[in-house]
């Protein structure tokens, strides 16, 4: 009996190792470090100095505004879209297998790569997106280049590249419904609108709820997209609080930019678990 | 129970060896974008395996043309069998990450190259670099320069080029067609604008797509703000004058905001980037780009036909018998302190500012400016742009930039300049934004007073 006890610990020391070693250990000494001053070498302790600089920053209140919009943004157009498609492709259709994987493929391009593609794309006058536009007599906007849209833009990216995963969430979740309820559906003489409000919605929900999770906790710490499409500019525009803090710690304000990483861990536990518990619920309920 | 603890400790020591590995595998100088100066790598072995021959590493970044310093280095090698290495980082602020990183974590190489200024004197010189102030071949460079790179009493850079200066590059061409005239003070300077704007070409060049291209009318504009007070830079560090509240340096925003309200700059401007700028103002699509110096020598290398055209004048103020222009310092070389090559690396940076040293320099690179060194003239067949300057040094009616006079300078403000130059906020609370940011930076830094 003993013997098998330490046997199991002794299995979960490697793992639990490398977890403390490189996740519990600088998760706690961050929560030091964004007391003090801190170059690296050398701190010193100033208390909650840092936390109320960083409130204090002038973009810091737009870099919140931003990456609100921009989580719930894109993760309620990536369960909306993703769903649209998935719906469509767990349909009967010839050429199913090639979009499945053509609705994948953005999810595979690094991110910098789609930002920097995107950004040509999005040019003002060359970009083939404005370009095309004007074949129909639209002048299109200045995507990236205007203050009020470029957060926007970036989100729409980000739509694009994330969407293939939800896409195969929700198909991986509409493939393990039983057909019988689809049977006992048409044998009542239900129509696919109604099979799709009443069976798959429901029954995909945990799918969904996934999707939710991981897309909102993906957009609220985004940041490689942006800085390779704006940088946070035109300005602080589009700053988000990941790119904010980026910004301090390039700057070599390391304490401050711990501190701000401190924040955005706490805000992304307090959204998130809320959220969670809430959509976990409403799955047990059914 | 002996045979699994047997198995328990060897899989622990796998484990640590594993972790060893991946720690140390950084320290290697298997770096991919290390560059040989050496062409003959076989050479090289052969001499290390005699034990007679030093090799410096040296970290630069990839935006400097570094034709010169391996001109220089292959000579070195000849004379002192010292070889050197050049390493290449990214510049900008991500340049300063990697910089500051290898400092914090030891693991910096033998010869550095940085700024001067403030960016430098915020690295912490005198916990890394090696106290230069003694040597004798020091006394070759001018004592402009030297101030850039000391902290305390110690002084702890060589020039690593020449110096340039930032103000307003224009097309002589554009002006000839349109019988323009230099202007001397601003009012001539928007005047000027308004008739290149009629005549349907872009009067002045905004390129925010590279952010940093968007400080030049701010920083371009600290002559006039020294002239009329020459202590704000001690005011300014010592947290007794701010850019909002001080007339003279919230013009330097003002005339952003200027520019940008008469329709001066050309449109996309976030879209536009500093290589689109150059290519604008080379062939003669723009008339002006407010720009530092150095932007010459890409001018020259992407329109080797075109760079004759360009000439320059500093960022006038109000009035056109003080009309001066601000200097940037050269970037430095800086020696590491804890490097096994110490006098190896003196001896570089003395071969490098000597007389036969520059010379070599010279015969490949051309300058932004005037050299810091004593006794280094510019040649004769430096570029037209170069020659414009000399104007102003001769009539002594130069200031160095506000970034070599203090060790302040906020890292947000090239969002602030652009947010100005767009019109999306004011000039007033763009210095009031610049203000805060600089507190930040004084706190951060801990300085006394702030």
């Amino acid at each position: 009996m003993k013997v098998n006890k330490v046997y199991s610990y002794a299995l979960l020391i490697p793992a639990g190792l490398i977890y403390g070693l490189l996740f519990l250990y600088p998760t706690i000494v961050s929560f030091f470090f964004s007391f003090t001053r801190w170059t690296l070498t050398d701190w010193e302790w100033i208390g909650l100095d840092n936390f109320r600089m960083f409130f204090e920053e002038s973009s810091l209140m737009i870099g919140f505004k931003n990456t609100f919009i921009f989580a719930f943004l894109t993760a309620g157009l990536k369960v909306l879209l993703g769903m649209v498609i998935a719906v469509f492709l767990t349909s009967q259709m010839k050429t199913k297998r090639f979009i499945r994987s053509t609705v994948f493929f953005p999810v595979l391009v690094s991110t910098i790569a789609v930002g920097i593609a995107f950004s040509v794309l999005m040019h003002p006058s060359e970009g083939l997106i404005n370009q095309t536009l004007a074949l129909f007599g639209v002048s299109g906007p200045d995507w990236l280049g205007n203050p009020n849209l470029a957060i926007y833009s970036v989100a729409l990216v980000d739509v694009w590249k994330g969407v293939g995963i939800a896409t195969v969430i929700f198909i991986a979740g509409m493939m393990s419904i039983p057909k019988d309820y689809y049977e006992a559906h048409q044998i009542d003489g239900g129509n696919k609108v109604n099979a799709f409000w009443h069976i798959t919605l429901p029954l995909s929900r945990p799918a969904i709820n996934a999707v939710i999770i991981l897309a909102l906790i993906g957009g609220l710490r985004t940041f490689d997209l942006v800085w390779a499409m704006t940088g946070g500019g035109p300005g602080f525009s589009s700053d988000l609080i990941a790119s904010i803090i980026y910004k301090q710690y390039q700057a070599g304000f390391y304490g401050l930019s711990t501190a701000g990483n401190v924040i955005l861990f706490v805000m992304v536990a307090v959204i998130v678990f809320p959220i969670f518990k809430f959509l976990n619920r409403r799955e047990v309920d059914l | 129970m002996n045979w699994f603890r047997r198995n328990m400790i060897i899989s622990f020591m796998a484990l640590l060896l594993l972790l060893l590995a991946a720690c140390s595998g950084n320290n290697t100088d298997t770096d991919s974008n290390e560059m040989r100066n050496n062409d003959d790598q076989e050479n090289t072995e052969e001499s290390a395996a005699e034990n007679s021959e030093t090799t410096l590493t040296f970290l630069i970044d990839n935006q400097t043309v570094t034709d010169g310093i391996e001109a220089v280095a292959e000579e070195v090698e000849e004379k002192f069998n010292i070889t050197t290495e050049l390493e290449l980082r990214p510049g900008g602020t991500e340049g300063d990450n990697i910089v500051k990183t290898r400092l914090a974590t030891g693991e910096m190489t033998d010869l550095m190259w940085y700024n001067s200024g403030s960016l430098f004197k915020a690295l912490n010189p005198e916990e890394y670099f090696l106290d230069l102030s003694g040597q004798s071949f020091m006394d070759r460079i001018d004592d402009t320069f030297k101030e850039t790179v000391a902290v305390g009493d110690g002084v702890y850079g060589v020039p690593g080029e020449a110096s340039s200066a930032g103000g307003w590059l224009y097309n002589k061409k554009v002006y000839e067609e349109l019988g323009l005239e230099v202007p001397h003070t601003w009012n001539e300077l928007m005047a000027n604008n308004d008739k290149i704007k009629e005549a349907g070409k872009i009067p002045v060049i905004a390129s925010y797509k590279d952010t940093w291209t968007s400080q030049l009318v701010l920083l371009g504009d600290y002559y006039n703000v020294h002239s009329e007070n020459s202590g704000f830079a001690q005011q300014f560090t010592n947290n007794e004058a701010k850019f909002a509240s001080t007339p003279s340096a919230l013009r330097g925003f003002e005339k952003l905001q200027a520019l940008q309200e008469a329709g001066h700059y050309n449109n996309e401007a976030s879209a536009t980037g500093y290589e689109d700028g150059l290519e604008m103002l080379a062939n003669g699509e723009a008339a002006h780009y407010p720009m530092l110096t150095f932007a010459l020598a890409a001018i020259a290398d992407t329109f080797p036909d075109k760079v004759e055209d360009i000439g320059f004048f500093g960022q006038p103020g109000e009035n056109a018998d003080d009309h001066g222009m601000t200097t940037w310092m050269p970037g430095g070389i800086y020696v590491n302190k804890d490097s096994e090559h110490v006098d190896a690396a003196k001896k570089w940076l003395e071969y490098f500012i000597s007389e036969e040293g520059q010379a070599t320099y010279m015969s490949v690179m051309k300058a932004n400016g005037p050299y810091v060194l004593k006794d280094v003239e510019l040649p004769d067949d430096a570029y037209t742009a170069v020659k414009d300057m000399t104007t102003y040094i001769e009539s002594g009616n130069i200031a160095p930039a506000l970034e070599f006079l203090s060790p302040l300078k906020g890292p947000n403000l090239e969002q602030i300049t652009v947010e100005v130059g767009l019109g999306m906020v004011s000039a007033e609370e763009g210095a009031e934004k610049y203000d805060r940011d600089v507190e930040r930076q004084a706190q951060q830094l801990d300085l006394e007073g702030w």
